[in-house]
């Protein structure tokens, strides 16, 4: 067996990049920045590999076994994968200046964690077999009940972290008992084997056992993405995380499960589709109607970006819906490429919304909506970006990016031939925006004294107009938050990002066709 | 690029660069923004008057833009502008320009420091997303501009709005999503199923070769998305809540334009794109037509509240378009036309005038209200020409959509349409009723305490200003029909054929 190691120059610079995280915590103790510094160097060194190796096309592969095939190969999806992992682990690490600075998370163990579950992603895009598909998503996943649990002396941060714990190991051990099972079916863990072997049913050694078995595996795999009805983990382990934590899970860990369940489901699983698809579209239903009804009674800013990313997890599988009828199955990738594309539009959106409540709030958690009030006068440029990402979450312009991501799911449905499927989208884009428009609006209460403040204060309190004054009122938090540099940098970037995506779309469907 | 092309651009660049300029200046530069952005206003205007000038002699587009955008989805930025469209375009940049005017001396308050140039700036958006729909020639394009109106006017209405206008605001956009999300679907199921998304040739044929389910389906989605918008009875509800809460130049373009793109998306694209399918579905529309017809009257006889009661005479109005459309034939497709600019205009001009008056008397309960010939003649006399050319009176503009519907009701001929047409015309006089009605209490008898005190009496000069082209044009279209419904002959006639040909 031969190893290409250019292959695997991403990978290599994922992992370089958390040993360097943690030499430089090593070698110069106390140095944050340095850490930082030094992982978000490495992060972008992934990104550069990550397009270097696939320059000129073709692909290039690793692992490889005859007659079963290659377990990793780097093709312009595991490129385009992997550049999506890098930019949001980027981001991330940027908006996390607030946290480490606040000293409430030790910086080593931070970046460290946080580039060994990039490694994972890199890796994940590539694998091209079972196991090294389960590994790369559980090393990405692995880091992140640290990551939650971090925060020193935060009793929700621990609950938090052990739901993860419990619910990521439960649904890990699904979808490898699903594994198991069909390896035992067809004697290889290979996609295209499995593809192959799993093609001519009556060949089969007991059709209802893949049955169980696909079932198992898309099952484990819809935990990742917090599909409903294996959502109920998210919203309290968003809750509990630190908020950058919040914004990896949202983003990049659920950018894992999307890859996972496409790789498995699609490639691997393809001549299941029949069976599989009626589950896509049956979990994309619920998710998006439970994540967006759940979400309109939210009060606190992380739970709604929380139930509205669990609704965005089902605009994600949405397409996948249409493979319930066999004219669906026709163009299986144009429905794969509309998943894509929602996925990167979602991410930049998820990104700026993340990022905007972080540079409100510092290193606090996300606090409640009334929280907020009074911060578009004091912070008319954060309160732009959040309102722009909240468009484009609802699917409206002035979020064009989001416009076109609804468009391309439904374009993809119809196309398909599952004008229901289609409808129960855009009706949940009805429900979606009524939440999108309470969190925007948030920020332009004005400021007013909440009836909170205890009667003692409440005499003292100033007259309207002067509520500014950091007394008795419960004033924003953000009035008195300065941005960090790289938290605004961070934030501005990915917002124009979405400007310009929403402007020329036809970059990011090039991307997710190569 | 030629010269008409560069117009068309420049009609829909021209506001995007005036709100950005306008919405950008510091708050002591309010004044200076607000300017801007009527002088910007004003420049869109005569730039978009001046597309008539390339008028060619034949039935196709005066001028079109075509331009590749998104070709992964379909999308071209396709812009043209024909007879059906002109007239459109025209009334929306007049309407914002007049509105930006409107706001040179009269801020709506928003409550803190003064916000009236965003308030231009949000106009000038809502205004390119509505000349962007009339003047779209590619379906998804025309989706695209059609959600670009939402979130400024929910802004529009939940900023500067009355005391109840952070609900209504909600209802407004929900609603309208609602209808948009559904022309999403339509969009894309007429785009799947004919594989192109021009409506130029969806219009000539294409949409017409579809299968006649899809066909069925599109043109309900469609239909049902339009419906919201324009509104149709019974999606109407979000309408009197919008109108009542939104600050007097919202409402005017709520009215004036906004509705239209409902009733030209109908014409347009819904019956342009599966005609076969508004065939079928042409009666359930009439019918829903006249019931708007009949209730929005009915509703108008009891209301108590001025901006209300013109808020649901829109629904009537609308009744009269719609019922125009859902006849199929030219007549009725005339009707709709002429009935869109007629509404535009006078309604408009009824909201500036509901909200000089809300403004003066500090209310708009018609109990309070009385006696305003006597303390403001000049308020009354504008009010009761409004009434009247909104009534149907021949000779103004409201008489020609009303009539040509009900003669093209009849004109359909068949026991159902001529029923239809019966009692629309019952609907109009219905309309004479409460409008007269409106005057006897707003008008004549003794000044009440409220009206007695209203300051200033006579029109200012921003009302002047603001309100003469309107009553003007009420006028002239009332004198002179033609200057519609001749250029949109052509395109009706094209449509028409379509729906009677297979």
């Amino acid at each position: 067996m031969t190893i290409d190691h250019v292959a695997l120059l991403p990978a290599y610079a994922a992992a370089g990049t958390a040993v360097l995280a943690f030499l430089v915590e090593v070698a110069l103790p106390g140095r944050r920045a340095a850490v930082l510094g030094a992982t978000m160097l490495g992060t972008v060194a992934t990104g550069v590999a990550a397009v270097w190796v696939h320059r000129g096309g073709g692909e290039r592969v690793a692992f490889c076994v005859e007659p079963a095939g290659c377990s990793y190969q780097w093709d312009g999806r595991a490129a385009l994968i992997g550049i999506l992992f890098a930019t949001a682990t980027l981001v991330v690490a940027a908006l996390s200046v607030s946290v480490l600075r606040s000293g409430a998370v030790p910086a080593g163990e931070y970046c460290f964690l946080l580039a060994c579950s990039l490694t994972g992603g890199v890796v994940l895009g590539a694998s091209r077999d079972l196991i090294t598909l389960i590994i790369a998503l559980e090393t990405l996943t692995l880091p992140l009940f640290v990551l939650v649990g971090l925060r020193r002396r935060q009793t929700a941060s621990a609950e938090a972290a052990v739901t993860f714990f419990v619910v990521s190991v439960v649904s890990t051990a699904v979808t490898l008992l699903g594994a198991a099972l069909l390896y035992g079916a067809t004697g290889t863990v290979h996609l295209d084997g499995l593809a192959a072997a799993l093609s001519d049913r009556t060949g089969l050694v007991s059709v209802p056992l893949v049955g169980a078995a696909v079932v198992l595996v898309l099952v484990g795999l819809a935990f990742k993405v917090a599909a409903v009805p294996f959502h109920a983990w998210a919203p309290a382990t968003y809750d509990g995380a630190p908020l950058p934590v919040a914004a990896y899970l949202s983003t990049a860990s659920k950018l894992g499960g999307v890859v996972a369940l496409l790789l498995v489901g699609v490639v691997g699983l393809g001549p299941w589709l029949d069976v599989s698809g009626p589950a896509f579209a049956v979990i994309a239903v619920l998710t998006m109607t439970v994540g967006n009804l759940v979400a309109l009674r939210q009060r606190r800013m992380v739970r709604l970006l929380a139930w509205s990313s669990v609704a965005q997890a089902g605009y994600i599988l949405a397409p996948l819906g249409a493979f319930a009828t066999a004219s669906g199955r026709g163009d299986i990738d144009l429905a794969v490429s509309a998943v894509l594309a929602y996925t990167v539009f979602y991410i930049l959106l998820e990104l700026g919304a993340f990022g905007a409540v972080i540079a409100l709030r510092g290193a606090g958690d996300g606090g409640a909506l009334d929280d907020y009030r009074g911060t578009a006068r004091s912070h008319p440029w954060l309160t732009g970006a959040f309102v722009l990402a909240m468009a484009g979450l609802a699917g409206l312009p002035p979020g064009l990016a989001g416009l076109f991501a609804k468009v391309a799911v439904v374009r993809a449905l119809l196309g398909g031939a599952a004008g229901w499927l289609a409808i129960v989208v855009a009706l949940n884009a009805v429900v979606g925006l009524a939440y999108y428009v309470r969190a925007a609006l948030a920020l332009f209460a004005r400021e007013e004294p909440v009836a909170v403040a205890s009667a003692r204060t409440a005499e003292a309190r100033p007259p309207r107009g002067s509520a500014r004054a950091p007394v008795a009122t419960r004033a924003p938090v953000a009035a008195r938050v300065r941005v960090p540099l790289a938290v605004g940098a961070a934030l501005a970037v990915v917002t124009i990002a979405a400007i310009v995506v929403g402007l020329a779309p036809q970059l990011v469907l090039d991307a997710v066709r190569l | 690029m030629t010269g008409p092309e560069i117009l068309l651009l420049v009609t829909l660049a021209t506001p995007v660069l005036g709100a950005v300029a306008a919405a950008g200046l510091p708050v002591e530069d309010d004044r200076a923004g607000r300017i801007l952005g009527t002088v910007v206003a004003g420049v869109t205007f005569l730039v978009s008057a001046s597309l008539v000038l390339d008028r060619p002699s034949g039935r196709g587009m005066w001028s079109e833009v075509d331009l590749p955008w998104v070709p992964g989805l379909d999308l071209r930025f396709h812009i043209g502008v024909d007879g059906l469209s002109y007239p459109l375009v025209v009334l929306t940049t007049l309407l914002t320009f007049l509105c930006a005017l409107y706001t040179c001396w009269h801020v709506p308050s928003s409550g803190g420091r003064p916000r009236g140039r965003q308030l231009v700036a949000l106009l000038l958006v809502i205004e390119v997303g509505i000349v962007g729909v009339f003047l779209a020639l590619d379906l998804v394009l025309f989706f695209v501009f059609f959600e670009v109106v939402l979130l400024p006017m929910y802004a529009v209405i939940a900023v500067w709005g009355g005391e109840a206008r952070r609900a209504a605001a909600r209802k407004f956009v929900l609603y309208t999503l609602f209808g948009s999300v559904l022309l999403l679907v339509g969009v894309f199921t007429v785009v799947a199923s004919a594989g192109t998304a021009d409506i130029v040739a969806l219009s000539a044929g294409q949409g017409a070769a579809m299968p006649y389910g899809t066909q069925l389906f599109a043109f309900v989605l469609l239909a049902l998305a339009f419906a919201v918008k324009s509104p149709l009875w019974p999606f109407h509800t979000w309408l009197p809540d919008a109108h009542t809460e939104a600050p007097t130049v919202g409402s005017v373009i709520l009215a004036g334009v906004l509705l239209k793109m409902g009733t030209y998306g109908l014409i347009r694209v819904a019956v342009g794109a599966a005609p076969a399918g508004a065939e079928a579905v042409a009666p359930i529309l009439g019918i829903l037509a006249v019931a708007a017809i009949i209730v929005g009257g009915l509703v108008c006889l009891a209301q108590t509240e001025l901006k209300r009661l013109i808020a649901y005479s829109s629904v009537g109005h609308m009744g009269f378009v719609l019922l125009g459309i859902a006849t199929l034939t030219g007549a009725g497709l005339q009707a709709a036309v002429i009935g869109n600019i007629a509404h535009g205009v006078i309604t408009g001009l009824l909201f500036f005038l509901a909200g000089a008056i809300k403004d003066r008397a500090h209310t708009g309960d018609l109990a309070n209200l009385g006696g305003l010939r006597e303390v403001a003649p000049g308020l009354a006399g504008v009010l009761g020409f409004a009434a009247i050319a909104s009534l149907g009176l021949p000779g103004l503009a409201g008489f020609w959509g009303e009539a040509f519907a009900v003669f093209a009701a009849f004109q359909r001929g068949g026991a159902l349409w001529i029923t239809l047409g019966v009692i629309a015309a019952a609907g109009a006089a219905l309309a004479a009723a409460y409008f007269l009605r409106l005057l006897r209490r707003v008008t004549h008898g003794a000044a009440s305490p409220a009206v007695s005190t209203v300051e200033p009496r006579w029109l200012t000069g921003a009302e002047l200003v603001s309100w003469a082209p309107l009553v003007v044009l009420a006028l002239v279209l009332g004198l002179v029909p033609a200057l519609v419904v001749d250029p949109a002959a052509g395109p009706v006639a094209g449509l028409v054929d379509r729906v009677v040909a297979p």
